[in-house]
C-alpha cells in the first residue's frame, strides 16, 4: 500500500479481511509472515502498538460511549496526549476543520446520527495521531448522500497524506474511491485490480468466482389477501432532556400475502420501533395490529412467533444471538416451543441438533461443527444460520431488517434467493434496509419512513436511489417525483 | 466435534484445580510466614480431617452448603446475584420451626407442612427482591443485602419468649418450641461415627432436578438464554420480566431448604445458636461448582472438609483462622482463574475455527485441483 491513497479490501465473508485487519491491529497474532510499515519491520502484539505506529481502525460497531459528549469519547483512554480540557478541544477544533470533518465537540453522542458518529469515530483514531486508518464496511449504515460526504471527507484525508484501508461489500463504491484493489478469497490475496479500469462484474468474479448477484425480482407475486395489517400505531418516549418525543406517530401499513414491503429511511426514524412494536418487543401507546385476520395487538412475542412471524433483526449481536451459546443453541432461540426443538415441556437435543446440521448444510453456514459457539463465526455465517432458522419455520410473515448488511456477495444472493423463493410461496416480507438496491430490487411496494411517519410511497419500478435518498432525509418528505403513487399516513 | 468437547472439559476442570492449587501454595507461604511448618499443617488435614468420623461430618456440613449454593446458582444462571439467600434460609427456618412446633401431626403431613413452609417463605423473601427489580428498577444486589439485615431483625422481634419463643429455664437460652418427634427426619445410622442426616437425599434430588430443570427443559432454556442476554431472550419471546421473579422465587425456595437438615435432622427448634452464614458460604460453593450439580456439590464437600480441618488444626496448635484464609484465598482465585480461562477459551475456539475452515478450504481446493 502507497501512502496517500486508499485501498480497498475486497473479499467474501470469512476470506480474511476481518483477521487481517485484526493483525494489522494488534488484536491477534499472525502464525507467520511479516508487516512492514515505512520500511521498517512491524511487530504489534497490542492495538497500542498498533496506536502508536499510527494504525488506527474504525470499526464497523461503533465503539462510542451514549451518554458522553462527543470530546469526551474522543479524549477518553488518551487522556495523556493534550489533557481533557481547552487543549484537547483545541486539537479536535483543529483536526475537525483540516480534514472537514465538522465535528461539533459539546453534543452528546446518543443525540447524533448516524453518520455524525462514524465522524466522530474517524476523529478519535486521528486525535491518537493515526496516519494509516482501517475502515470496515463505513457505508453499510448510510445513505447514498452520507456515503457521497463520508468520500469527500476521505479523499481530504488522502491528500493530506493519510493512508486508508477500506473494506466494503458495495464494489460499486469502492471503484468510486479506491486508488488501488486488493481481492481476497479464502485467506490469500487472488488479485489486484485497478479501480480505473476493472469493471464491478470483473470485480465480483474475481471475489466469488460468480457472477454478481442482483436483487431485481420483477413478476410479481403480491395476492389480495391482507396478512398483516398495521393501523393507527403510535409511541412516544421522552429522550434525555425530559421532553417527549415522538417515535411513531399514526403509522398504519397492509402487508398482503407475497408482498415484500420496503421501508427506506435514515437509521433512527422510527423503523427499529416499528419492528419492535410489531415483534411485540415495545408496546405501543395506540394502534391496532393485526395478523392473517387475528388481532395481535396484545400478544406476547412468544405467541406472535408461534403464529408466524419470523425475524431477523437489525443487530444480530444483541437480538438475534446468543454470542457464547453453541450453534445448535442458537438453532432453538426464538422457536422453543416449537418442533423439532421440543416436545411439550422438554426439549428435544437430538432433533434440534440434527436439524441444526441440516440449516448448516443447506444454508452453507461455514463452521467446523455445531458445538463452536455462534460468536467464533463470522458475521456473514452468523447471519445466514439466523436466516436458515427464520426461514425453517415456514413463517407466514419475516421481518427483515438490514437482511444483508456485513454479509458478502456470495451469501447476499442466496438470502435473496431465499427470500424471493418463499415469497413465491405466498410469505410476506416486511422489509428494512440501508441498502437502497436491496431495497428498491426486492420491495413490490415502498414506504419512505421520516421522524416516526411513514412519509411516501413510491414504486420500486420507478424510483431511482438518489429520489429515494432525497426523501430520507426529510427534503422531500410527503410528495417524492417520479412515482407512480404518493400517499400521505397521517 | 468430540475434540471440542474433550477441550473444553479441560478447559472446565482448570480453573478450579488452579483455584485450589494456588490457595495451598500461598497458605504454606503464609504458615511460613508466621514460622509455622506447613507440610505438617496440610498432613494433620489429609489424616485426620478424612478418618470416617470426619467424613460424617463433611457430609452433613456439605448438605445446607449445596442446598445454598444451587439457591445461589439459580440465580447466576440468570444473571441475578441473589446475596440474600442468608437470611431467606434463617427467616425460613425460623417460621418453619415455629409451624413445626406448633401442631403435631403425622410425619407424612408434619414434615413436608414444615419443609413447604420453609420453602414459601424464602420465595417470598427472595419475591420481594425480583418484584422490586422488575417494578422499580432497584438492583436485587442492594435489595438482598437490605433483606438480610431486615430478616436479622424480624426474627430477633418474634424470637422473644411470649411472641413466638420460649425460655428454657434450665438452660437460660430463647428458641422456638421444640418440634415433636413426628417432624424429625430420618438419618442413617454409622454407629460410632454418628449419623449422616436423611436430608442429603433432599439435597440429591434438588441438584437432579437442577440439573434436568436447567438443561432439559423449556424453562430452563429460557433462563439461561436470559441470563446470557436479556435483550436476545426478550426478541426470542421470553417474558424477562416475569423470569426474573420466577427465578427469584425459585432461589427463594431453595435458598429456604437450606435451614433443614439442621432442623429437622439436629436441632428440632430455631434458636439463637441456630447456624448462620450459610448463605454466603453457598456464594462460595456456587462460584467454585461454576454453577454446575456435581461442581457445586464437590465445592459443598471441600467447604465441609475444610471446616473440619480447621477444628483439627487447632488441636495441634495451629490458628484455625488458618482455613478462613485459605477459603478466601480459593474463592479469589476461582473468580481470577475462570476468567481467564474462559478469555483463553474464546480466543482458542476462534482461533480452531480458523485454522478447521482454512483446512477445509484447502482440501477442497485440493480437490478440485
Amino acid at each position: 500500500m502507497l501512502r496517500g491513497t486508499v485501498h480497498a479490501l475486497v473479499g467474501e465473508n470469512g476470506a480474511g479481511k476481518s483477521t487481517l485487519m485484526k493483525i494489522l491491529y494488534g488484536m491477534q497474532r499472525p502464525d507467520e509472515g511479516t508487516i512492514t510499515l515505512d520500511g521498517e519491520k512491524a511487530d504489534l502484539h497490542t492495538p497500542a502498538d498498533a496506536i502508536r505506529l499510527g494504525i488506527g481502525m474504525v470499526h464497523q460497531h461503533f465503539m462510542l460511549a451514549d451518554n458522553l459528549t462527543v470530546l469526551e469519547n474522543i479524549v477518553l483512554g488518551a487522556e495523556q496526549l493534550h489533557g481533557i480540557g481547552g487543549k484537547a478541544r483545541a486539537k479536535i477544533k483543529e483536526l475537525s476543520d483540516a480534514y472537514g470533518l465538522g465535528v461539533r465537540p459539546d453534543l452528546l453522542v446518543e443525540d447524533l446520527g448516524v453518520a455524525d458518529r462514524q465522524r466522530v469515530e474517524i476523529l478519535k483514531v486521528l486525535y491518537r495521531g493515526a496516519r494509516t486508518l482501517i475502515l470496515d464496511e463505513p457505508t453499510a449504515v448510510l445513505v447514498p448522500q452520507e456515503v457521497e460526504a463520508l468520500f469527500a471527507n476521505l479523499r481530504e484525508l488522502k491528500s493530506e497524506g493519510l493512508t486508508i484501508i477500506f473494506i466494503s461489500h458495495k464494489l460499486g463504491e469502492v471503484l468510486s474511491v479506491a486508488d488501488a484493489i486488493t481481492v481476497i478469497r479464502r485467506g490469500t490475496t487472488v488479485g489486484d485490480a485497478d479501480p480505473k479500469s476493472v469493471t464491478v462484474k470483473q470485480l465480483a468474479e474475481l471475489m466469488v468466482g460468480s457472477e454478481l448477484p442482483s436483487p431485481e425480482t420483477r413478476e410479481s407475486t403480491v395476492t389480495s389477501e391482507v396478512l398483516l395489517d398495521v393501523k393507527g400505531l403510535k409511541l412516544a418516549a421522552v429522550d434525555a432532556e425530559g421532553i417527549e418525543r415522538t417515535v411513531l406517530g399514526d403509522v398504519s401499513l397492509t402487508i398482503h400475502k407475497g408482498e415484500v414491503l420496503g421501508i427506506a429511511g435514515v437509521e433512527g426514524n422510527g423503523q427499529a420501533e416499528l419492528v419492535e412494536a410489531i415483534m411485540g418487543m415495545r408496546t405501543p401507546d395506540a394502534g391496532v395490529i393485526t395478523l392473517d385476520g387475528a388481532d395481535i395487538s396484545t400478544a406476547p412475542t412468544r405467541k406472535r412467533r408461534e403464529d408466524g412471524i419470523g425475524y431477523i433483526p437489525e443487530d444480530r449481536h444483541r437480538h438475534g444471538l446468543l454470542l457464547e451459546g453453541t450453534l445448535w443453541e442458537n438453532r432453538i432461540l426464538g422457536h422453543v416451543t416449537e418442533k423439532p426443538n421440543s416436545r411439550g415441556a422438554l426439549l428435544d437435543l437430538t432433533a434440534a441438533r440434527r436439524d441444526t446440521e441440516r440449516i448448516v448444510k443447506e444454508y452453507d453456514v461455514r463452521t467446523p461443527g455445531i458445538e463452536v459457539t455462534a460468536a467464533s463465526l463470522s458475521g456473514g455465517n452468523q447471519q445466514k444460520l439466523i436466516v436458515g432458522r427464520e426461514m425453517s419455520h415456514l413463517p407466514k410473515l419475516l421481518i427483515a431488517a438490514h437482511p444483508t448488511r456485513g454479509v458478502d456477495v456470495g451469501a447476499q444472493a442466496q438470502i435473496w434467493d431465499q427470500i424471493r423463493q418463499a415469497r413465491r410461496e405466498g410469505l410476506a416480507v416486511l422489509l428494512i434496509s440501508a441498502d437502497l438496491d436491496e431495497l428498491i430490487g426486492l420491495s413490490d411496494t415502498l414506504r419512505v419512513m421520516y421522524r416516526g411517519h411513514l412519509v411516501a410511497d413510491a414504486d420500486p419500478a420507478t424510483i431511482t436511489p438518489e429520489e429515494l435518498g432525497s426523501a430520507m432525509t426529510g427534503a422531500a418528505s410527503g410528495h417524492l417525483e417520479h412515482t407512480d403513487a404518493e400517499g400521505e399516513d397521517r | 466435534m468430540k475434540k471440542f468437547d474433550k477441550d473444553r472439559l479441560i478447559l472446565g476442570l482448570a480453573a478450579p484445580v488452579l483455584a485450589i492449587v494456588a490457595a495451598f501454595v500461598l497458605t504454606a507461604l503464609v504458615l511460613l510466614a508466621t514460622g509455622k511448618e506447613p507440610f505438617h499443617a496440610f498432613n494433620v488435614m489429609f489424616d485426620k480431617g478424612l478418618t470416617s468420623d470426619s467424613q460424617v461430618f463433611i457430609l452433613n456440613k456439605a448438605t445446607p452448603y449445596y442446598l445454598a449454593g444451587i439457591a445461589v446458582a439459580i440465580g447466576f444462571r440468570m444473571n441475578l446475584f441473589n446475596i440474600g439467600v442468608d437470611g431467606q434460609y434463617r427467616l425460613a427456618a425460623f417460621f418453619a420451626a415455629v409451624v413445626g412446633g406448633a401442631v403435631n401431626l403425622p410425619s407424612v403431613i408434619q414434615i413436608p407442612l414444615i419443609i413447604l413452609t420453609a420453602m414459601l417463605v424464602g420465595a417470598m423473601w427472595a419475591g420481594i427482591a425480583g418484584v422490586l427489580k422488575v417494578t422499580r428498577g432497584v438492583s436485587e444486589v442492594i435489595t438482598t443485602i437490605m433483606l438480610n439485615a431486615i430478616a436479622t431483625a424480624v426474627i430477633g422481634y418474634f424470637m422473644i419468649p411470649g411472641r413466638l419463643a420460649q425460655l428454657h429455664a434450665d438452660t437460660n437460652s430463647v428458641s422456638t418450641k421444640e418440634i415433636p418427634s413426628s417432624g424429625h427426619f430420618f438419618g442413617f445410622d454409622m454407629g460410632t461415627d454418628g449419623t449422616i442426616w436423611g436430608f442429603i437425599v433432599i439435597a440429591v434430588l434438588v441438584g437432579v432436578l437442577y440439573w434436568f430443570g436447567l438443561s432439559r427443559t423449556r424453562f430452563g432454556f429460557d433462563l439461561r438464554t436470559v441470563g446470557r442476554s436479556e435483550s436476545a431472550a426478550g426478541a426470542s419471546g421470553v417474558n424477562v420480566k416475569r423470569m426474573i421473579i420466577t427465578s427469584m422465587l425459585l432461589s427463594g425456595a431453595i435458598a429456604g431448604l437450606v435451614g433443614m437438615p439442621v432442623l429437622l435432622n439436629d436441632a428440632h427448634q430455631f434458636s439463637t445458636e441456630f447456624p448462620a452464614g450459610i448463605g454466603f458460604t453457598g456464594i462460595a460453593v456456587a462460584l467454585l461448582g461454576r454453577n454446575h450439580p456435581i461442581g457445586i456439590a464437590l465445592a459443598a464437600l471441600l467447604w465441609g472438609w475444610l471446616e473440619i480441618a480447621s477444628s483439627k488444626l487447632e488441636f495441634e496448635d495451629y490458628d484455625k483462622e488458618i482455613v478462613g484464609v485459605m477459603q478466601g484465598i480459593i474463592v479469589l482465585c476461582v473468580v481470577i482463574a475462570y476468567e481467564v480461562v474462559r478469555r483463553y477459551g474464546i480466543k482458542r475456539q476462534q482461533q480452531k475455527v480458523g485454522e478447521e475452515l482454512a483446512a477445509q478450504a484447502r482440501t477442497k481446493q485440493e480437490a478440485a485441483a
